[in-house]
């Protein structure tokens, strides 16, 4: 037996305190099989070492019932179960981004159908260093092309994201993947082995070498340079996950699947282990069954590797021709490698010997790290901003063509146009109009979802950062009409065994929690990715939420941009002299500081149930939430995203004393612009009043192709549209 | 009528066409497995979008091999309905039931929305339906959608009245702005010399429901169904 030293143990990702740990779990030195396995089992990636104990703070239930599953969960309307979950995969990105961001896809959409569900859509959000360093464009690019040549092979559509560029990303940017699944509520399964003597099945590729330590070595440690971590990336293969999923929902059809999991991070130790153990049974493997595509594999590598589009099933005995036949018509490898036992432990065979035998609940319960926390000193400092010396823009239009066009705001139909977005044929609200809106066919219910968070805003202040990632989100479920339901979250962090970087973290949870909570929301998956640093720090806290919401009729949906001339335009909400963390102060001022702005949830909340009422009612014709660049902003966007129907309007008062800049970019939370045709006014006023939501009507809409605020602005639509249409692919050459 | 769409391990607009076939246009239609030979007792046959094989050589190019083609083919030759949606199209251009080929879009991305069509020969069993020089809105989605033949191919594609539609503007005005990918002569779907094989790139599948933006694409669909009634 190979002797265990410090430098095995370490270069497997494991600290001298956790080789302790390993060494009192067994009462024995561990094989070189089974240390691997821990290694994988208990990195922060698969193992949420330091998370854990602050994730519990996260409500499991909300305003819809709420289901949690093991690699997923979702929520149940009427007989349909919606699962989803986000994950990240950031550091495969960073390195190799094509593959790295394919094989993020690849994976999010197998913890979807691994649950029974249907893959119906995907929505990315991705964070990049400046489009001025070469590097940060040949990232972004190269993940896209992954993105696109994944998911659109695959069938399933990419219906919306979020893209945003900030320094604190260079040398570590954020790919966090999203997908929604929809199954028949009795038709769900359970990542869990059962029914001793049951078979355990092996189906998809072949495994390889490649991804060993993937969620150890790569996802678990910070960048350091010079570093080269490339064959710890995997390489995905689309067409073989189209032809996965399509044997696995059959599969499972037949009624002869117990429990099934995808092997993803950590790969068969992981799919076993946690199989195993959430069944409360063992599982006992063979090696020598496992289809291989690469000679003299050694145990430990089988274990580890994190080779693509491969799952684990727990078949009824008896049944495994049925199971296996499924997956070899569709060219698929399906094997019986081992079976459930009763004694609760995972026994791995080679060559006839064990190499390998652990409780199962000893590689699925790492130990749980209370990690100190303190806030950094610099808070204090970039949270100052003095407005007197702040000098005003002499030329509002230019200002705001800027802002339009700068790479955060500018429309991003480069990016999503190369996305399959309407495959499935459920698509009603496409990318570029706010959330994306799919029907549920056979129902007249459709869900809208989104993906959100202002990392600039969580730097300042995570607490409430965090929480405004929350309220955003819900905004733009409730401009398409839906009624928000639950998250998922990918929180993507620094190092955490740096104070200040857990700070953030805790911070973060803690006001995703509160905010949840208050506005009815369950969370219902996620995924934490610590160490996302590069040798400058680390990047900036980035709790990316995403949403599902709820949309009882289909037909009474509703889009950002505003439909007729002549309507009335209204603002809900309170307008304040907020300026830090803005859009403005960065594009304009090249500012990153200031108090981000207020929110207050009980308004929040309030604002958005008057609107989703609103639009029940069929009083409005378009709604759009403030965010990111201001009002101004907002209106442009209502004015010029339909491209055939561009409509102008004529605002002639706002309620609001203060600095005109303030007024025009400032980016107070909780407001709506809406459009309604006049004879709605009454209605409207009255639903914003039983609500207790300020309301002001600030114009109209105008067949003259303009905007017009008050003396500030006055841009042809031609020209709005230019700057916020074309310039994004600009930054790109 | 009987409709049939075809499944090859890849193909992702398969239940698409089936649920239009069978939901919004409300005919019977079954699937086809790629290893199927017997397609008797069907009217039409649909080569859906997608990926066959995972087209990892060039689109098409595997699934022209397969055993279901080798029917398709003969099915055609006799007169038999046959409709290729984008890979279709694609898998119809290698089996030489229609002439030309695809080149990669050229701006060399994935192209994914809406274009307008411009019905240039409403004669055929795909189109019949509609009017002469109608526009219908129809999403498309490929990255191989850039049609090319040579000079005298397309001279003949002219001559017999086998361009049926064509890349246009709202107004119906065809130029090379309003092609999204390159094609040649603004081609975006054409039949085969009897009219009997329609291979084209936008999807009316997408477009079959006003909820999904346009319900033009129906128009297809309708058409190859009176079609079959009449004869």
């Amino acid at each position: 037996m190979t002797r265990i030293t410090k430098e095995i143990y370490q270069s497997l990702g494991l600290s001298d305190l956790l080789y302790q740990r390993i060494l009192e779990i067994l009462n024995r030195q561990p094989t070189l099989t089974e240390l691997a396995m821990l290694s994988v089992e208990w990195s922060e990636h698969c193992g949420y070492l330091c998370s854990r104990k602050w994730l519990r703070l996260l409500p499991r239930e909300g305003r819809f019932k709420t289901l949690i599953g093991e690699d997923s969960g979702g929520i149940i309307v009427d007989g349909w179960a919606i699962i989803f979950k986000m994950e990240s995969h950031n550091h495969p990105s960073q390195v190799e981004p094509k593959q790295g961001a394919a094989t993020g896809i690849g994976g999010i959409i197998r913890d979807i159908f691994t649950a029974g569900a249907r893959p119906i859509a995907l929505l990315d959000s991705l964070r990049f260093g400046n489009l001025d360093d070469p590097y940060n464009r040949y990232l972004l690019k190269g993940v896209i092309e992954g993105i696109q040549g994944y998911g659109n092979c695959v069938g399933v559509p990419t219906v919306g994201g979020e893209i945003y560029f900030e320094e604190a990303y260079t040398g570590n940017c954020l790919v966090n993947v999203m997908c929604i699944g929809i199954a028949k509520r009795d038709e769900l399964k359970r990542a869990r082995a059962s029914g001793i003597g049951n078979a355990i099945i092996y189906a998809g590729a072949s495994t390889g070498r490649d991804g060993i330590g993937g969620c150890s070595v790569l996802a678990s440690a910070e960048f350091a340079e010079g570093e080269e971590k490339r064959p710890t990336v995997q390489i995905g293969d689309p067409f073989m996950e189209k032809c996965l999923i399509e044997a696995t929902l059959e599969a499972i059809a037949t009624g002869f699947v117990v429990g099934i999991k995808d092997m993803g991070a950590a790969g068969l130790t992981c799919s076993t282990s946690e199989m195993a153990s959430s069944g409360g049974v063992g599982i006992t493997i063979d090696l020598k069954y496992v289809p291989r595509r690469e000679e003299d594999m050694q145990p430990w590598e089988l274990m580890m590797s994190e080779s693509q589009e491969r799952m684990i099933l727990c078949v009824k005995k008896g049944r495994e021709r049925d199971i296996c036949n499924i997956y070899s018509r569709w060219g698929l490898n399906a094997v019986v490698i081992g079976h459930v036992c009763p004694d609760k432990t995972v026994k791995v065979k080679h060559n006839g010997k064990i190499v390998a035998n652990i409780p199962a609940s000893a590689l699925t319960n790492p130990p749980v790290f209370d990690m100190p926390y303190r806030e950094p000193d610099y808070i204090k400092e970039i949270k100052k901003l003095n407005l007197s010396v702040l000098p005003l823009p002499t030329d509002y239009n230019s200002t705001l063509l800027r802002i339009l066009a700068s790479p955060a705001i500018a429309n991003k139909h480069w990016v999503y146009e190369q996305y399959d977005h309407m495959v499935q044929v459920n698509t009603v609200v496409r990318p570029g109009l706010g959330a994306a809106v799919l029907r549920i066919k056979d129902s007249k219910r459709a869900i809208a979802a989104t993906t959100d968070c202002n990392s600039r805003y969580c730097f300042i202040n995570p607490y409430r950062g965090a929480q405004i990632a929350v309220a955003e989100a819900a905004r733009n479920l409730i401009c398409v009409g839906a009624q928000p339901a639950a998250i998922t979250d990918c929180l993507n962090f620094g190092n955490p065994q740096k104070p200040d970087r857990f700070w953030y973290f805790k911070s973060c949870l803690e006001g995703i929690a509160e905010a949840c909570r208050f506005l009815g929301l369950s969370v219902v998956s996620g995924n934490v990715s610590f160490y996302n640093e590069n040798p400058n720090g680390a990047i900036y806290p980035t709790p990316t939420i995403g949403m599902v919401g709820v949309i009882d009729d289909v037909k009474m949906i509703n889009t950002q941009s505003f439909k007729k001339d002549g309507e009335l335009i209204i603002i809900l909400g309170n307008s304040r002299e907020e300026l830090g963390g803005s859009e403005y102060l960065k594009v304009i001022h090249r500012m990153v500081c200031g108090e981000i702005p207020d929110l207050d949830l009980s308004l929040e909340m309030r604002t958005q149930e008057a609107v989703l009422n609103m639009i029940r009612e069929g009083l409005i014709s378009s709604a759009h939430d403030c965010s990111e660049g201001g009002l101004a902003v907002t209106l442009a966007e209502c004015c010029v995203s339909q491209e055939e129907f561009m409509l102008g309007a004529e605002i002639d008062r706002l309620p609001c004393i203060c600095r005109p800049d303030a007024l025009l970019f400032g980016e107070s939370q909780s407001r709506f612009v809406i459009s309604a045709s006049e004879e709605y006014f009454a209605r409207i006023k009255q639903i914003a009043k039983e609500n207790n939501v300020p309301l002001y009507l600030i114009g109209r809409t105008t067949k003259v192709r303009k905007l017009k605020i008050l003396n500030y602005i006055d841009l042809p639509l031609e020209e709005i549209y230019k700057s916020w249409y074309n310039s994004f692919v600009n930054y790109l050459r | 009528m009987r409709f049939g769409v075809v499944v090859f391990p890849g193909s992702n607009c398969d239940q698409d066409c089936f649920w239009v076939v069978n939901r919004v246009l409300k005919q019977s239609v079954r699937y086809i497995w790629h290893q199927e030979a017997d397609i008797r007792g069907l009217d039409c046959i649909i080569i859906p979008g997608g990926f066959s094989y995972g087209d990892y050589l060039r689109p098409g190019a595997i699934a022209r091999f397969s055993r279901v083609m080798k029917s398709i083919v003969k099915f055609a030759k006799r007169g038999g309905l046959v409709i290729g949606i984008c890979n279709g199209f694609q898998i119809l251009l290698e089996v030489d039931l229609l002439p030309g080929a695809m080149l990669p879009n050229k701006n060399l991305h994935f192209i994914c929305r809406d274009t307008y069509l411009r019905v240039e020969n409403n004669q055929t069993p795909f189109t019949h339906l509609s009017s002469a020089g109608q526009i219908l809105k129809m999403p498309i989605a490929h990255h191989e959608g850039n049609f090319y033949i040579t000079i005298d191919g397309l001279k003949r594609l002219q001559d017999n009245r086998q361009i049926v539609l064509r890349y246009c503007d709202a107004y119906g005005k065809v130029d090379s702005e309003a092609n999204p990918n390159g094609a040649i002569d603004n081609i975006a779907g054409i039949v085969s010399e009897k009219g009997n094989i329609f291979g084209l790139m936008p999807h009316p599948e997408r477009s079959s429901e006003d909820i999904l933006g346009s319900d033009d694409g129906l128009l297809i669909f309708q058409s190859i169904k009176q079609w079959a009634k009449t004869r």
